[in-house]
């Protein structure tokens, strides 16, 4: 049993971490919602005023946002089918009985470790310069000409850009679940006559299903704010062709300066971004009481 | 048929699991071969794989025309600086959580995990003008501060998962010999704890070294980490591929070498605990 004495020390012990937490929540998150309601540009300050909710009316009947908002989706939902299906694939592959498991492991995580800033870069003129690139080396070796990925296919470039970055995070955690698949249970469904495929369907799946579901909740999180790769990739364009929301909110604020309105737009991403945590939390509450 | 021979099949399965770990490894690869030819090479057609004259001039220059060295020591002071502040106000606050626990611990963790789901655009604004105001912007202390922050949930969540695998029982023991809480903590703990803070700490100071939203946001030229300072050679006038892949291969080396030691790791503290 846990004493009085020990309670009180346990309280003292845990308040700094809450009381940051609370600060680093509660002080900018408020400041973001009173500078919603104002008319607030850096270029003219001391000029602010109430105006209510004119920066949502604004942000959400700006083309750019649906444009912004639609390629958040893409991007995120794209990144999410490549990655849950190759990790899957790799998963199993890297499963199976092989020469040199240790180092093929390796090889498969490492892009996980690239810092955002370096892989886009690297992809960016080394592999899709239209001129320079291996991309183009190889497609004029074949007799193509070559494309410019960045300037015709920006977002499909980020992509897969990106899906290079989180696909190992995917492969890793979906083995982790593999591997603690019970062999018993693979032994017996064998002896039972069950093939390889419906092994597949109906129990290697269904164990993986939580991993599964851990890797989109919080892919999700992470590439909502995708934000580097299109910095130093495409700065958002042609147009708004690449913009996301983060990146959407930091032109409004830090290139417009446009204070109000990027802060309309940063809690409309602090809603979409709940929506998905709403879901995450349940998920590893659950998981809490196990 | 071959088919049902053992070996033949790991044959088979080897030469295609290489194959693709190649393949996906390739982009690391060809940045580290390109680092040592000279800017001529770097983009000869056809490309050159590994018949080239291999030079060590990139790594020199990189540093020559960029003072990258100060940097690569941003990055350092910023990733570890921010990782053992963390650690500072997590441990006492994972251990009560995970020893000493109430009704609230289950929602003050939930809570805990629950600001790390706030995107950063929501608070780009206040703190980057709360950072002017007070001097903050471009200082490594400003980032120390902001990256410890961002990251103390995951700390606190990994440090918990750990401490609760420590058999409750060990403590009772000490208490009965009449430890008091801070020797409990301090001989009774603390080295049981020691390979769990290990783990901990090495993948944060990887989510650290790799943060690139406040890092490109919140500092210029002084306290850039290597996050901006490679993201200044999106500029047209930087695009010399020899020289970016010898800076790019000093940035990600020693995040790959501690990532390869930290993959069980890596799945547990970013998932939370919910995938072991």
């Amino acid at each position: 049993m846990a004493t009085d004495h020990s309670r009180t020390a346990a309280r003292f012990m845990i308040s700094p971490a809450v009381l940051l937490l609370l600060g680093w929540m509660i002080i900018p998150l408020s400041m973001t919602i009173y500078f919603s309601f104002l008319n607030y540009n850096l270029l003219s300050p001391g000029m602010e005023e109430f105006i209510g909710f004119d920066n949502y009316e604004f942000f959400l009947t700006d083309p750019a946002f649906f444009a912004a908002l639609g390629n958040t989706l893409l991007l995120v939902g794209g990144v999410l089918l490549i990655t849950i299906i190759g990790g899957i694939g790799l998963a199993l592959l890297l499963d199976q009985p092989m020469w040199g498991q240790g180092i093929v492991r390796i090889l498969v995580i490492a892009p996980f470790f690239v810092m955002p800033t370096v892989s886009a870069l690297v992809w960016k003129n080394m592999f899709m310069n239209p001129v320079d690139g291996l991309f183009a080396h190889a497609a004029k070796a074949l007799g193509f000409a070559p494309f410019d990925f960045l300037a015709h296919a920006p977002l499909f470039s980020i992509i897969m850009i990106v899906a290079w970055q989180w696909l190992p995070f995917a492969t890793l955690i979906l083995l982790t679940a593999l591997q603690s698949l019970d062999q018993e249970q693979i032994e017996a469904s064998k002896i039972d006559g069950a093939n390889k495929v419906n092994r597949f369907i109906y129990i290697v799946l269904p164990h993986m299903s939580r991993a599964i579901t851990v890797v989109i909740l919080i892919q999700t999180i992470f590439l909502l704010s995708i934000f580097a790769e299109i910095l130093v990739t495409t700065n958002g364009g042609p147009g708004y062709a690449s913009t996301n929301l983060t990146y959407l909110v930091y032109a409004q604020s830090l290139l417009q300066f446009d204070v109000g309105g990027g802060s309309a737009g940063g809690i409309i991403a602090v809603i979409l971004a709940n929506i998905v945590a709403f879901f995450l939390m349940r998920m590893i509450g659950k998981n809490l009481e196990a | 048929m071959t088919n049902n021979n053992p070996n033949y099949n790991k044959l088979i399965v080897t030469l295609f699991a290489w194959a693709i770990g190649l393949l996906i490894f390739f982009p690391i690869l060809w940045t580290i071969l390109t680092s040592f030819k000279t800017e001529a090479e770097a983009i000869a057609s056809p490309p050159l794989f590994l018949g080239f004259n291999w030079t060590l001039e990139n790594y020199l220059e990189v540093h020559e025309r960029s003072n990258y060295f100060l940097h690569f020591w941003n990055s350092v002071v910023i990733s570890v600086g921010s990782t053992l502040l963390g650690l500072l106000i997590a441990i006492p606050a994972a251990w009560a959580m995970a020893f000493v626990p109430a009704k609230q611990t289950k929602n003050v963790l939930m809570w805990m995990l629950s600001t790390k789901m706030l995107p950063p655009v929501g608070v780009l604004i206040p703190i980057y003008l709360l950072f002017r105001d007070f001097g903050l912007l471009d200082t490594r202390v400003g980032l120390v501060i902001v990256l410890t922050l961002i990251n103390l949930p995951i700390i606190v969540w990994m440090l918990y998962t750990y401490f609760k695998e420590i058999p409750g029982e060990i403590l009772e023991a000490a208490r009965m010999d009449g430890a008091t809480l801070w020797s409990e903590v301090i001989y009774v703990l603390t080295p049981m704890a020691v390979p769990g803070i290990a783990s901990t700490l090495l993948l944060n100071i990887i989510l650290a070294w790799n943060e690139a939203f406040w890092t490109l946001n919140l500092t210029a030229a002084k306290a850039a980490p290597l996050t901006a300072f490679i993201a200044s050679y999106s500029s047209p006038e930087g695009l010399f591929y020899a020289k970016l892949s010898a800076a790019s291969t000093m940035a990600i080396a020693p995040i790959l070498i501690m990532g390869w030691f930290s993959q069980k790791q890596l799945v547990r503290g970013l998932t939370f605990g919910a995938v072991k």
